[in-house]
C-alpha cells in the first residue's frame, strides 16, 4: 500500500490543494461568525461601546469643541458626524484585540492545536484566522453605522460601499497588531496589560477624537505621537472612504503596518522560528 | 512508501534519533520508535517522561530540529502537508469547542482538512456511528459526558481519514466504564481499519501482552518491545518499575 492509495473504510476524499484552502478558509470564518453568533453579549457590548461615545460623549462635546473645515468634510461637521470614522475603527481595534484574546484563550485551552495540525500552511491558516475576525467587525461596524444613522450621522450613500474595502484593510491591520500580540502573550491573565497598554493609548492617542491640528495647538509632542500612531491611518482611512475618497498616505501606512505585524505573527507561530516552540508545553 | 528493506509492514509512524531541549532542560534524548501500519502501540512513561513533547514533535507543534520523524514516509519537517493530512490527534488537553455542537466540531475539522461540506456531513454521520454518538450529532459539547466528549474527540480526529492515530492519554480523567469503552474503540478501529494507533499512557491496564510498547524515561527509551517481551516472567508493572526506578538511581 503507497501513501497516496487509501485502503480502509475510513478514507475521506481531503484536497490540500487551492480547493482545499478554500474549504479550510470558509471553515475557519464560518467558526469565527457561528460563535461571535452564538455570544449575543459580545455583539451587544461591541455595539454599545461606541454608541456611548456616540450619543453621550459627542452630546457633551458638540457645545465646546468647535471644529473647523477639515478634510475629507466640505462643510462644517458636528462632533459626532466628525468621531465616527474613529468610533468604527474602535470597533476593529476591540475587535482585534478580541481576537487576540481568543487566540490566547485557545492556546491556554488547547483549541489552538486544531487549527495548527491542519496541513495547511501555518501563513494560511493565521491568515484565514485574520479575516475571520475581519468578518465579524465589519458586520459589527455596519451595525453602528446603521445605528448612528438614525442619531443623523448620514455619510453618501455611495460611502457605505465604498469604506467596506477601509474597514477590511484597518481591520485586517489592527488584527494583525492583536495576532502579533497572541503569540507574545504566555497567559490570559496578562490581557488586562493588552487593555492599559494598547488599546487605550492607540485610542486616544489618534485623530479619532480630535483632528490632528487640534492636538498640536495643545501640544506638539502629543501631535507628534499621534502621527506616529498607526491607529490614526486606519481612522482617516475610514473617514476618508467614508466620504468617497482616498487618502493615499493612511493607505500606504495601514498596507505597511498590516505587513509588518502578520510576518511577524506569522514568525512567531512558526514552530521552526518562532515564540511559540520555545515554551515548555507538557 | 514507508517499507524497510526486508520488505517488512509499511510503518505509519517513523521516529529517529529525536531530541528536543526547553533551554537546558532537555525533555527528549535520542528518541527513536516506530509504528507499523495496523499496529497498536503503546507509549509508556509517568508525568513528565516527554510523551506530550515527542507528540508535539510529530504534529509539528514543535520544530524537530534532530533526527527525522516521518509520517507515512513523509517527514514532517519537509512536507508536514502531508504528513499531517495522514495524521489524527487526540489531545491530552480537551480541545472541542464547548459551545459548538458535536457536528460544528467535526465540520470545522473537515474544512481545515480540505474536506468539502457535503462530504463533511456523511463522513460525520459515519464516524459518529463508529464511535457510538449517533444520538449526539447535535448536541452541544457542554453537554455531553467526559466519556462522551472524548469518544467525540476520536471522531473528530477520524474525520478525514487519517491512517495514524495518536492519542495523548485519552483516558486521564474518565471512569473504569468510560475509560474501557474508548479502548475498546481505538482497539476495533485498530483491528477492523487498520489504523496505526501510538497511545501515550501512564496507566497500564490499558496495555495487553501483544502490544508494541515504547518505556519512556525522563525523555530516554528505556525499552522497545512486545510488552509479554519486556515483562519476561513478571509482569509489566514488575518490569515497568524495575526499568524506570534503575534509570532514576543511576
Amino acid at each position: 500500500m503507497s501513501a497516496e492509495e487509501p485502503s480502509t473504510s475510513l478514507r475521506a476524499h481531503r484536497r490540500l490543494g487551492w480547493g482545499g484552502r478554500v474549504s479550510a478558509f470558509r471553515g475557519v470564518v464560518w467558526r469565527e461568525m457561528l460563535r461571535f453568533a452564538k455570544q449575543r453579549e459580545r455583539f451587544v457590548s461591541a455595539l454599545v461601546r461606541p454608541l456611548v461615545w456616540l450619543f453621550i460623549f459627542a452630546a457633551g462635546f458638540r457645545s465646546v469643541l468647535g471644529l473647523s473645515i477639515t478634510e475629507p468634510y466640505e462643510t462644517y461637521v458636528l462632533y459626532e458626524v466628525y468621531v465616527t470614522p474613529g468610533l468604527c475603527a474602535m470597533i476593529q481595534l476591540f475587535n482585534g484585540m478580541q481576537s487576540s484574546l481568543s487566540m490566547v484563550y485557545d492556546r491556554e485551552t488547547g483549541a489552538m492545536r486544531t487549527l495548527l495540525v491542519s496541513p495547511f500552511p501555518r501563513w494560511f491558516l493565521l491568515s484565514s484566522k485574520l479575516m475571520a475576525g475581519v468578518a465579524v467587525s465589519v458586520v459589527q461596524v455596519y451595525a453602528f453605522l446603521a445605528v448612528a444613522w438614525f442619531w443623523d450621522v448620514e455619510p453618501p450613500r455611495m460611502g457605505y460601499i465604498m469604506v467596506l474595502p477601509a474597514l477590511i484593510l484597518s481591520g485586517m491591520m489592527l488584527g494583525a497588531i492583536g495576532l502579533f500580540l497572541s503569540s507574545t502573550i504566555r497567559q490570559l491573565e496578562n490581557f488586562a496589560g493588552i487593555m492599559n497598554f494598547v488599546i487605550f493609548p492607540m485610542f486616544f492617542a489618534s485623530s479619532a477624537l480630535y483632528p490632528l491640528w487640534r492636538m498640536a495647538e495643545s501640544s506638539v509632542l502629543l501631535h507628534d505621537i499621534c502621527a506616529l500612531n498607526p491607529f490614526t491611518y486606519a481612522v482617516e482611512l475610514i473617514r476618508f472612504a467614508l466620504y468617497g475618497q482616498l487618502n493615499t498616505v493612511a493607505l500606504a501606512v495601514v498596507v505597511g503596518v498590516t505587513i509588518v505585524f502578520l510576518g511577524a505573527a506569522i514568525f512567531a507561530y512558526d514552530p521552526s522560528k518562532g515564540l511559540i516552540a520555545k515554551r515548555r508545553g507538557g | 512508501m514507508a517499507t524497510d528493506a526486508n520488505n517488512l509492514p509499511p510503518l505509519a509512524l517513523d521516529v529517529e534519533g529525536v531530541s528536543h531541549s526547553y533551554g537546558s532542560l532537555k525533555a527528549l534524548d535520542e528518541v527513536s520508535l516506530r509504528v507499523p501500519e495496523g499496529v497498536f502501540a503503546a507509549l509508556l512513561g509517568i508525568n513528565g517522561a516527554g510523551k506530550t513533547t515527542l507528540f508535539s514533535l510529530i504534529t509539528r507543534l514543535y520544530d524537530n530540529v534532530t533526527g527525522s520523524i516521518k509520517v507515512w514516509g513523509h517527514d514532517v519537517r519537509r512536507k508536514p502537508g502531508p504528513a499531517l493530512a495522514e495524521l489524527g490527534v487526540v489531545f491530552q488537553s480537551r480541545s472541542l469547542d464547548r459551545d459548538l455542537s458535536v457536528w460544528q466540531n467535526l465540520s470545522y475539522h473537515a474544512a481545515l482538512h480540505g474536506m468539502s461540506r457535503s462530504e463533511s456531513r456523511a463522513r460525520a454521520e459515519a464516524v459518529v456511528d463508529l464511535v457510538r454518538l449517533g444520538d449526539k450529532m447535535d448536541s452541544r459539547v457542554a453537554a455531553l459526558s467526559g466519556g462522551q466528549a472524548r469518544r467525540a474527540e476520536i471522531a473528530r480526529a477520524l474525520m478525514h481519514g487519517p491512517r495514524l492515530l495518536l492519542l495523548d492519554e485519552p483516558t486521564v480523567g474518565l471512569d473504569v466504564k468510560s475509560r474501557l469503552e474508548v479502548v475498546e474503540l481505538v482497539r476495533d478501529l485498530v483491528s477492523k481499519e487498520g489504523v496505526g494507533v501510538l497511545w501515550a499512557t501512564h496507566l497500564l491496564d490499558e496495555i495487553r501482552p501483544a502490544d508494541q510498547v515504547t518505556v519512556l524515561h525522563k525523555g530516554q527509551v528505556l525499552a522497545d518491545a512486545p510488552a509479554d517481551e519486556i515483562s519476561g516472567e513478571g509482569t509489566l508493572s514488575d518490569a515497568f518499575l524495575a526499568l524506570t526506578g534503575r534509570e532514576a538511581a543511576a
